[in-house]
């Protein structure tokens, strides 16, 4: 994948240009916000991910500029500003995800990958389809080797959202603001509770298991024998 | 700078020199308007009073013609204070009257109107006069005059009174307002020079507050209030600063020793897997702490006004119950929530959300004890103009004493240290609350703690 980062501080740019390359992308990196939306303008990149901060310019506008043009490439913003009123700002003005300093770079990454997919895929599919469980965004029917599976209707959307993103990792961070639609850091297990009642659901009594932990980062779903 | 350059540049004298140029101007319109008034109905007053002479006169001259006209010209010439009087022949000879001379110009003109400012020769001295005359039948010319001596000494003393009642008014209005001004000027220097004491270091220092409720005092009631909060900011800092060095250092120090260990153990061992994976937790709890930190601050410094979108806190609640229930569940505790909507507030869904959160996560870490079933519950209700949440567990609770510093960043009550987490839960929750405009309180539930935020229902609910 092609990443285009626009960060000013060398160190964290070059901490992540090579974190982005072990993943295996291919990042290009530029320190100031005019060259940076020129190389966004030229276009080719799948993710654009871009520092609010750069020297002399909000990086939003590079944002802005580029939605202008109608282009469309999936943008991440990094800030050091983490209220959620500027993460609302940095969402009204174009950009797909935003994500506060510090973060861990395993969220990063996750981001990344999710943003990009959305990008080749789109929202368009009706049934999701991980080894043989599936789900039908319509009838909210949900089974696995033929075998429907009842689901309370958050266990549902966190199910969907898991799939929608199979074979990536998600965040915990990413599961609260994508299914329960709130933006903060869930201090304790919540989550993880809610994730091993939904595996409980989808994968007790099967062979394969579906849904991972990843440790450090999230979990993923994913059909282990592809 | 001499004295005088001193005073000259104080507001007091600006003030006072803007008053005085003014002052002086209308006084100087007031005294010349009045005087020039006053002359003007005088001089009429006069013309006036020659003109029914001349009508009294006509009455011996119609009667007895000539002769009678001169015994009453001359029996009113020797009245005390007579007007001018002057008969003159065809001839232009003079027969009769107080006048000696005059000009057979001047006569011709007076006959055509009155005119004023006309000096006459009469047997004592010259006068200064109003005259009219008329011409009469057989070529006699009858001229009456006024002196306007009288009127002009009247003018004059008018006047000089106005002169001299502007000039003390000027005076006195001079010293009182240059003596006001420096009074409040006074005042102001005093606000000066207390904030300059204050800003050098001493910020305890208050303004004085009089007690007369006037501008003054507001204002340095207002200041004062200006200063408790930066005190109490500034004192937040310094406790903050000091729990940093103490929270942050002692996870900093795990992690080093750990990454110590790790460089001992076998390379590419399980060992040295596991105590990575330890140190990403330790570095991941690191940069919550840090955001958390990051948020209150952005919280406090935010004014009320950011968050004002409509949020039904029954739904928050409901939400974020589901959340917590298995969770709660997981540990063996009972969550219920109970919240008949709508109950809107004017707010941020995801603070307040994030703040009901921490509040229920608390709960979950403290309920139940001394073999009592860990118990929460969240209740959601308007009370009066307001709506209150509360979060209720049958923990041990918190005693009294400690309820107020509970609030504070980094405090850990002692017997939650051994409890993960990071001190700042009911920071950012009171942060929350006072960006809402509300007030959060913690009780007794007896056993267990009870805590109710209490927010301004939004006015315009359904």
């Amino acid at each position: 994948m092609r990443i285009l980062l626009v960060e000013d501080d060398r160190e964290t740019a070059a901490y992540l240009v090579r974190a982005l390359r072990e993943a295996g992308h291919v990042p290009e990196h530029t320190a100031d916000g005019a060259s940076g939306a020129e190389m966004a303008l030229g276009g080719g990149y799948d993710v654009l991910v871009v520092d609010r901060m750069l020297p002399g310019r909000d990086g939003l506008s590079i944002i802005e500029e580029l939605r202008a043009t109608g282009d469309h490439t999936p943008a991440l913003i990094l800030s050091a500003l983490g209220q959620v009123d500027d993460r609302v700002k940095g969402l009204r003005a174009g950009g797909d995800d935003y994500l506060a300093k510090p973060y861990a770079l395993s969220e990063l990454l996750a981001r990344i990958e999710v943003l990009a997919r959305r990008r080749r895929q789109g929202d368009g599919d009706v049934v999701y389809r991980v080894g043989d469980l599936e789900l039908d965004r319509l009838s909210h029917a949900v089974a696995r080797a033929g075998q429907a599976i009842p689901l309370q209707p958050r266990e549902f959307r966190l199910l969907e959202y898991l799939m929608k993103n199979a074979g990536k990792v998600v965040t915990r961070t990413m599961l609260l603001e994508n299914v329960w639609d709130y933006h903060f850091d869930p201090q304790t297990n919540v989550i993880d509770v809610h994730i091993s009642r939904l595996r409980a659901k989808i994968d007790k009594g099967f062979e394969e298991p579906l849904l991972q932990t990843v440790r450090g980062a999230g979990y993923m779903i994913r059909d282990p024998r592809r | 700078m001499t004295p005088v350059a001193r005073i000259a540049k104080t507001t007091a004298f600006k003030l006072s020199a803007v008053y005085l140029l003014v002052f002086s101007a209308f006084a100087l319109i007031f005294v010349f308007s009045i005087s020039y008034t006053a002359s003007e109905v005088l001089n009429g007053q006069l013309a006036d009073s020659v003109e029914e002479e001349i009508l009294n006169l006509a009455d011996p001259w119609n009667d007895g013609g000539v002769y009678a006209l001169i015994a009453a010209i001359q029996e009113r010439s020797s009245r005390p204070g007579a007007a001018l009087y002057l008969l003159v022949d065809p001839m232009g000879r003079l027969l009769a009257g107080n006048v000696t001379r005059v000009s057979g110009d001047l006569l011709a003109d007076a006959v055509r109107g009155p005119i004023t400012t006309v000096y006459f020769d009469t047997a004592e001295n010259q006068r200064e006069a109003v005259i009219r005359a008329v011409r009469l039948g057989g070529g006699y010319t009858l001229l009456v005059g006024r002196d306007i001596a009288e009127s002009e000494r009247f003018g004059s003393v008018i006047r000089t009174a106005l002169i001299l009642a502007g000039a003390l008014l000027i005076a006195l209005a001079m010293g009182s307002w240059f003596f006001v001004s420096r009074r409040v000027l006074k005042r102001i220097d005093a606000v000066s020079d207390a904030t300059r004491r204050i800003m050098a270091g001493d910020l305890s220092g208050r303004l004085e507050v009089l007690g007369t409720d006037d501008e003054f005092d507001r204002l340095a009631a207002s200041l004062n209030a200006m200063l408790e909060r930066i005190e109490h900011l500034l004192s937040g800092l310094r406790s903050v600063s000091d729990n940093i060095a103490h929270d942050l250092k002692t996870p900093l120090t795990r992690m080093r020793n750990r990454i110590e260990t790790a460089l001992g153990a076998a390379p590419d061992s399980d060992a040295q897997r596991a105590v990575l994976q330890d140190t990403i937790d330790e570095a991941d709890q690191l940069i919550r702490t840090f955001n958390a930190l990051l948020m209150i601050s952005r919280i406090e410094a935010g004014a009320p006004q950011e968050a004002r979108e409509l949020v039904d806190l029954a739904v928050v609640a409901a939400d974020v119950g589901e959340l917590y229930g298995p969770a709660a569940e997981e540990a063996g505790a009972t969550l219920t929530v109970s919240a008949e909507g709508p109950l809107n507030v004017r707010g941020n869904r995801e603070l307040l959300g994030q703040a009901l959160a921490n509040l229920i996560d608390n709960a979950l870490k403290y309920a139940g004890g001394a073999g009592r079933e860990p118990r929460i519950a969240v209740t959601a209700a308007r009370d009066g103009g307001d709506v209150v949440v509360t979060v209720t567990d049958n923990g041990p609770g918190i005693p009294e004493r400690d309820r107020e510093r509970v609030f504070g960043r980094f405090v850990r009550l002692e017997e939650s240290r051994s409890t993960p987490g990071t001190g700042l839960g009911l920071s950012l929750v009171a942060a929350v609350v006072t960006l809402h405009g509300g007030t959060v309180t913690l009780g007794d539930a007896a056993p267990g703690l009870a805590v109710a935020i209490r927010l301004p229902a939004a006015v315009d609910t359904p």
